[in-house]
């Protein structure tokens, strides 16, 4: 019980820097997917169209998600440096490989006599890609932005190391202390709330993005 | 309206698909391209709308080279259905039906009534027009593929096995329905089944393929009078060629010329007296003119023999009629499934000029059996 009231006593006393660090923590893991979402979707699109291509990248990317994190980030922090940035790209690179398969898999599962009897109508390359393809692998690749997300909001916490901040600071800061579990549950509980939000959050967009099921459920509620 | 001249498809590796081409369409022409699986008709089809590029050869739309003009402007001036639908299925019915339309820019109030004005073609209602496809049974959707294809109003439709996919009932009342609505519309259609029956009931000319080549064109009684080789007789199977014999070609041939017939103004004991005098126990009630006004039966008669009543005044006015060039394989099936005794046969103004009987089918079973054994008497020979 000691330990409850020690967090509550934590957080009622450094709510301020807490929230700050779980926002720092929370546009880290952010913007580490969006960079990587404006890099693996198009890319993932790309690959779609030509499979020898395909092996190539997704392996390579492959390959960037088995590098232990720390790892990848020390050899980050000798190029780029110190701080926030640093983590960014380390998270950008861990991101590229779930959104880059769920794009590749959207687009590719997408029926081919939908294909056919698109271009068979006339449409250009691009308006199959945009009024086809993308509506119908939407909910796939959120999927991937989905699974991104979460790996980046765990990931970011080594982040400490190398000076850029966020929810890891303060478990690091629990772990140098003497009896400082109190202050390692204060920086995991956010980190593993905020993991748990994103995951909701994103799986809520994938739903509403769905192309098929969404539309049937809002019909048939319809009629009744 | 269309025309191959010479058209050669070798793909990849060497195979002949199609080979060294030739025919031509006419405007408003049904064609149906038929022939065992892996034969070219599909690739003929295809290449049509460049889904696939001709290796040699050329094919022309109203004069016009397809291999010279734009690639996405042309497929949006020609209809395209395929076998598995291929409804949008993030996208609604009006959507769907409207695609082409929005892709030529047309502005959404053109797009909604045309897509209403489709919908009543097929006789479905407009409240489908903000439904999704998975809402819709197989034959619906279909339905609205083909509305799909029409939108746009193109001349020339392509056909790739539409109604392969949907159950026997349903593929019979779209194969009805279709045709039906090419010839109010008078549309262009280039048509591949594998189904001979599909073909025999839609064609206005058939093509029957083997090995990338025309083995036979032609419309179907040609075929089935004249079957080019053993190739094609044996892809049209034997029953078929069975009910065409091609001695007997329309109603006309077989119908008994003076059916019993009595005037409008007659009573009813003199109906009954006719009746008794032919041997028969119903009447065509024609005018002076001979032109059919409905028909008398005894049950008719004995409901009303009470009353003072002219024939006229009592008569079944709902009567199911051919007309003399009717073809007799469509007009058996017709009788056959109807259950019903006779049928009348006028001209073209209603005038009767004769009824085919069950006693007139049963010669032609007759003449048909015996004509087989024949044949199968010299073939062993």
């Amino acid at each position: 019980m000691d330990i409850i009231e020690d967090l509550w006593y934590y957080y009622s006393q450094n709510i301020g820097y807490v929230w700050e660090e779980v926002s720092r923590h929370f546009l880290m893991s952010a913007y580490g997917v969006l960079f990587a979402a404006l890099v693996a979707i198009p890319v993932g699109i790309f690959i779609a169209r030509n499979a020898r291509l395909s092996a190539v990248v997704i392996s390579l990317t492959n390959i960037i998600q088995t590098i232990p994190a720390l790892a990848m980030l020390a050899v980050l922090m000798l190029v780029m440096g110190l701080g926030a940035n640093t983590v960014v790209f380390g998270l950008f690179l861990y991101s590229l490989l779930p959104i880059l398969r769920n794009t590749y898999t959207g687009i590719r599962n997408v029926d081919n006599a939908l294909l056919e009897s698109g271009r068979g109508m006339g449409m250009t390359k691009f308006q199959v890609l945009r009024m086809v393809e993308l509506p119908l692998a939407l909910s796939v690749i959120m999927a991937g932005l989905r699974t991104a997300l979460v790996i980046a909001i765990g990931i970011a916490t080594i982040g400490t190391f190398i000076g850029a901040g966020g929810l890891g600071d303060i478990i690091i800061r629990g772990t140098n202390a003497t009896n400082g579990t109190a202050i390692i549950l204060a920086g995991a509980i956010p980190t593993a709330l905020m993991a748990v939000i994103a995951d909701i959050g994103m799986g809520w967009l994938e739903r509403i993005l769905s192309p098929v099921n969404n539309k049937g459920l809002k019909q048939d509620k319809k009629p009744a | 309206m269309l025309k191959f001249d010479h058209v050669t498809k070798v793909y990849d590796g060497g195979k002949k698909a199609v080979d060294n081409m030739m025919l031509e369409v006419e405007k408003g022409e049904f064609v149906v391209f038929i022939g065992p699986s892996g034969c070219g008709k599909t690739t003929t089809m295809k290449m049509i709308n460049r889904l696939i590029e001709p290796s040699d050869g050329s094919i022309y739309i109203e004069g016009e080279n397809i291999l010279e003009k734009n690639l996405v402007q042309l497929r949006r001036e020609i209809g395209y259905v395929i076998q598995q639908i291929g409804l949008f299925p993030h996208m609604t019915i009006q959507e769907n039906i409207s695609l082409v339309p929005k892709l030529l820019k047309w502005t959404e109030e053109r797009r909604r009534s045309r897509a209403e004005e489709l919908l009543r073609l097929v006789d479905m209602d407009p409240e489908y027009l903000d439904r999704y496809p998975h809402e819709l049974s197989g034959g619906q959707q279909q339905r609205i593929g083909v509305l799909r294809a029409l939108a746009a109003d193109p001349p020339l439709i392509l056909m790739d096995e539409p109604f392969g996919a949907l159950d026997p009932i349903t593929r019979d009342s779209l194969q009805e329905e279709f045709k039906k609505l090419q010839q109010s519309l008078g549309k262009t259609i280039v048509f591949v089944t594998h189904d001979m029956d599909e073909a025999l009931k839609l064609a206005d000319r058939i093509v029957i393929m083997r090995d990338g080549k025309l083995v036979q064109v032609g419309t179907p009684d040609d075929i089935l009078r004249n079957p080019a080789d053993d190739f094609v007789e044996e892809f049209i199977g034997k029953e078929r060629l069975v009910q065409a014999r091609p001695n007997i070609q329309t109603v006309e041939q077989i119908m008994s010329l003076e059916p019993a017939t009595i005037g409008e103004d007659k009573t009813l004991s003199e109906a009954i007296q006719l009746m008794k005098n032919r041997r028969v126990d119903s009447l065509l009630v024609v005018d002076e003119q001979q032109i059919l006004k409905g028909f008398i039966d005894i049950e008719i008669i004995d409901r009303n023999r009470k009353k003072e009543v002219q024939v006229g005044d009592v008569m079944e006015t709902n009567v199911y009629t051919v007309e003399k060039e009717t073809l007799l394989r469509d007009t058996i099936h017709k009788i056959l499934k109807r259950g019903m005794k006779y049928v009348p046969v006028v001209e073209a103004n209603h005038r009767l000029i004769g009824i085919v009987t069950r006693a007139n089918l049963a010669d032609v079973v007759y003449d048909t059996i015996w004509g087989d054994e024949e044949n199968l008497s010299m073939n062993h020979q």
